[in-house]
């Protein structure tokens, strides 16, 4: 029939060609912003850290919201994850933003296992999305995304160092996660001591191999700032959702006797760097990051945890397909075997208990032939019992006729007087 | 130890104002839009086009003129005299193109010797199979374990069809070929060469082909049942009314009212390419490059794909149902 004949020119390293006028799809990226707006953005943050650290307050300070109404409950046990959605909107940009807080963490006693429930979360949601990923009729498009995009590790201001719980749990997240860490409650640190602090902080994750997120730093647009502030890591953040009159201008501040910390003031905490980079510059690289390098690492594990590879022995590429297939071909096998196996089971104790039961019949047959005879030997020996007695019996009769006779010859002899006297005595006994 | 998920989804509806309120309100989300297209400029786009007609309609002419540059397979090959194929070819060329700092990887698809046979039954079979063979192949690196951090898109993302200018009707050949590819990619359908048609012929001939194309049952880009919106579909039914685009191509700049303008020069007059009196390129340019392409490729990686994908991974489940003596049911637990 027609034959194909695919000949790719100059293939991946295409020549360039420049072009002799305005074809106009310089406007492809409107054309995608515009898709996306049309589409909405959702974003998801994780907060962990301690109780009391100012967490729900960061997140309405952040963004200029007030989310929760009431604050949570401290009386679980265990360390509970409570994820919130909102649906925020700024001009024309709709973001549909989760956030996730750690209740409970670092209140146990025993705190070994605290980071787990926080790992099993971020794999849930993980999972949640490869499901969808392998489903046949799935609906990426529309499937909302739960994955999280940034942790923000609250650590609490002591001004010494890292709480082992702190570097514990951060390298349990590292490779899950991108981690933001910000020291929480600044305004209880001096600065002097804030930059020791930090100092601390930086070489104590540095030492333990803790890979917090960095921001990019290839874009020219943006590498330089963004380099810069990777400088300032951890931020140092205050929260606050009050507002106080300096000047003549409502800031958001925290209000002391001795002063007033103004949030957004750079010379008093880091808020506005952090909220720089965390929205403003880094939030499309942040959730980049999240499906090309924690969800591909995930999957990755996922998949090959469930027996998948991607090339067989002979390095011919395996399609995942016939690997599963394969897989479900010994599945099979291995559940008839067990089923074959279960069946012989059943089969042989039927046997046993056949014999066993054969047993007692036989047991039993013995037992009454036993009592039979036993039975019949009684019997026996009654009747010769009955036999000798009625041998008596006739013995004694026989002697008793005997007697009998011997007497009323005697009588007869002389004693027909004695007859008649009897035979007076008799009738006069009857009168 | 179960550590429970409380899980509140809290729709609340809160309008964080703009700039120019104080700046203290302004939280700053809208700047993801800029993050995108920085992104977007960084990464570069890619464009699969597929050009099928008769030899002699002026494919390649006019992918130049759309592109403004030499981008058909014509202007790479340096063939002397084009012989016509015995068989169907596909022969694929691309190309780096800028424009204003955004970067596009082009790549053209041409379909030498279609229709160009004497019986063309099932012409129409391997230009089936080289789509169909994108789509696998970006299966194939979707469900590796290690995956590519961009899967490079080969996937045709559009199919522009060449009617000739007869003035009648479709052919059957049309008919069969749009028929069937327009369940696989998005076909858009233009009257080639349309400089020999006047306006009331091609109003005509416009009329007979939507009518036949309904007739059948074909639905070419845009197609009805993707419009998302009433906006969507508004914009949409006007694009609907004006298929086939009547095109005429060309890559030589003339004189016209001392400007220099992309036309062909008859004795008879100038044609203007450009110019929307005269032919409907610049709708068709607007429609491919500057309005839909987004669309374009949306569509084909999230329908046509998808499609694509539901089959093949279907058609694997069912033959191996088959062989283990299980009914199809069975298998939703390991859907893959």
């Amino acid at each position: 029939m027609a034959a194909t004949e695919i000949a790719r020119q100059a293939g991946e390293g295409a020549r360039a060609v420049p072009l002799a006028g305005h074809v106009g799809f310089d406007s492809m990226p409107d054309q995608l912003v515009n898709k996306s707006v049309n589409h909405g953005f959702c974003f998801n943050i994780l907060c962990v850290g301690e109780t009391g650290l100012g967490k729900s307050t960061l997140m309405d300070t952040l963004f200029n919201t007030k989310f929760e109404g009431e604050p949570t409950q401290h009386n679980q046990p265990g360390v509970q994850l409570k994820s919130n959605t909102y649906e925020l909107q700024e001009s024309n940009v709709r973001l549909k933003l989760t956030v996730v807080n750690t209740v409970g963490f670092g209140d146990q006693i025993n705190k070994e296992d605290s980071y787990k429930s926080i790992v099993e979360f971020i794999d849930t949601q993980f999972e949640a999305y490869l499901q969808e990923e392998l489903k046949i009729k799935r609906t990426l498009h529309s499937y909302h995304d739960t994955r999280i995009h940034a942790c923000l590790y609250f650590i609490a201001p002591t001004g010494h160092s890292l709480k082992s719980l702190d570097l514990v749990t951060m390298k349990k997240l590292d490779s899950k996660v991108n981690i933001i860490p910000i020291i929480a409650k600044s305004d209880a640190i001096s600065k002097s001591e804030l930059t020791k602090f930090k100092i601390k902080i930086t070489s104590e994750l540095v030492s333990n191999g803790v890979q917090i997120y960095q921001f990019p730093t290839d874009d020219e647009t943006v590498a330089e700032i963004n380099s810069t502030m990777n400088g300032h890591l951890p931020f140092a953040v205050v929260g606050s959702t009050e507002e106080v009159k300096i000047g003549n201008k409502m800031v958001k501040a925290r209000q002391y006797p001795w002063g007033t910390v103004q949030v957004e003031n750079e010379n008093h905490c880091d808020f506005v760097k952090l909220r720089e980079m965390l929205i403003r510059v880094n939030m499309e690289d942040l959730r980049e990051q999240t499906h090309t390098r924690h969800y591909e690492l995930y999957r990755r594990c996922k998949l090959e945890e469930m027996g998948f590879k991607d090339t067989d022995p002979d390095c011919k590429p395996f399609s995942l397909q016939e690997t599963y297939e394969a897989k479900r071909n010994e599945f099979m096998g291995d559940l008839q075997k067990k089923e074959e196996e279960m069946r012989q089971m059943f089969v042989q104790r039927v046997k046993e208990k056949e014999a066993e039961l054969k047993e007692a019949e036989k047991e039993l047959h013995e037992k009454f032939d036993r009592l039979k005879k036993l039975h019949q030997d009684e019997k026996k020996k009654l009747e010769d019992k009955k036999k000798s007695l009625d041998d008596e019996l006739n013995g004694f009769k026989q002697k008793k006729t005997a007697a009998e006779l011997l007497q009323s010859q005697a009588q007869q002899a002389g004693g027909s007087t004695t007859l008649k006297r009897d035979k007076e005595r008799k009738n006069s006994g009857f009168l | 130890m179960v550590y429970p998920l409380v899980l509140t989804s809290c729709q609340v509806e809160k309008t964080v104002p703009g700039p120019g309120m104080g700046d203290f309100s302004y939280v700053g989300i809208d700047a993801i839009l800029e993050q995108m297209r920085r992104k977007a400029m960084k990464q570069g786009f890619e464009l699969n086009i597929m050009v099928v007609g008769q030899s002699g309609l002026g494919k390649s002419t006019l992918m130049n003129t759309l592109f403004k540059s030499k981008v058909s397979r014509k202007s790479v090959q340096a063939t002397s005299q084009e012989k016509i194929p015995k068989t169907i070819h596909i022969k694929s060329v691309s190309h780096d193109i800028e424009e204003k700092g955004v970067r596009m990887k082009l790549t053209v698809i041409d379909t030498p010797g279609f229709g160009d046979q004497i019986n063309n039954e099932n012409c129409w079979q391997p230009i089936m199979k080289f789509i169909n063979a994108q789509y696998e192949q970006y299966l194939q690196e979707e469900i590796n374990i290690n995956r590519k951090k961009r899967i490079p898109d080969s996937r045709v993302h559009c199919c522009i069809y060449f009617i000739p200018p007869t003035g009648h009707c479709l052919r059957p050949l049309d008919v069969e070929f749009m028929r069937r590819l327009s369940k696989v990619v998005n076909i858009v359908p233009v009257i080639a060469k349309a400089d020999t048609l006047t306006l009331e012929e091609r109003d005509f001939f416009k009329q007979k082909i939507r009518e036949e194309l309904r007739a059948n049952g074909i639905d070419v880009y845009p197609q009805k049942e993707f419009d998302e919106d009433a906006e969507d579909r508004m914009i949409n039914d006007k694009i609907r009314e004006m298929i086939p685009f009547a095109v005429v191509g060309s890559d030589q700049e003339y004189q016209v009212n001392g400007r220099r303008l992309l036309g062909r020069k008859t004795k008879w007059g100038t044609i203007e390419v450009e110019n929307i009196a005269h032919c409907e390129f610049a709708y068709l340019r607007d429609l491919l490059i500057r309005t839909h392409m987004e669309n374009i490729k949306d569509i084909t990686s999230s329908i046509h794909y998808e499609v694509y994908r539901v089959r093949r991974l279907n058609e694997n489940n069912t033959a191996v149902a088959h062989a283990n003596g299980l009914p199809q049911h069975h298998m939703t637990s390991h859907e893959m």
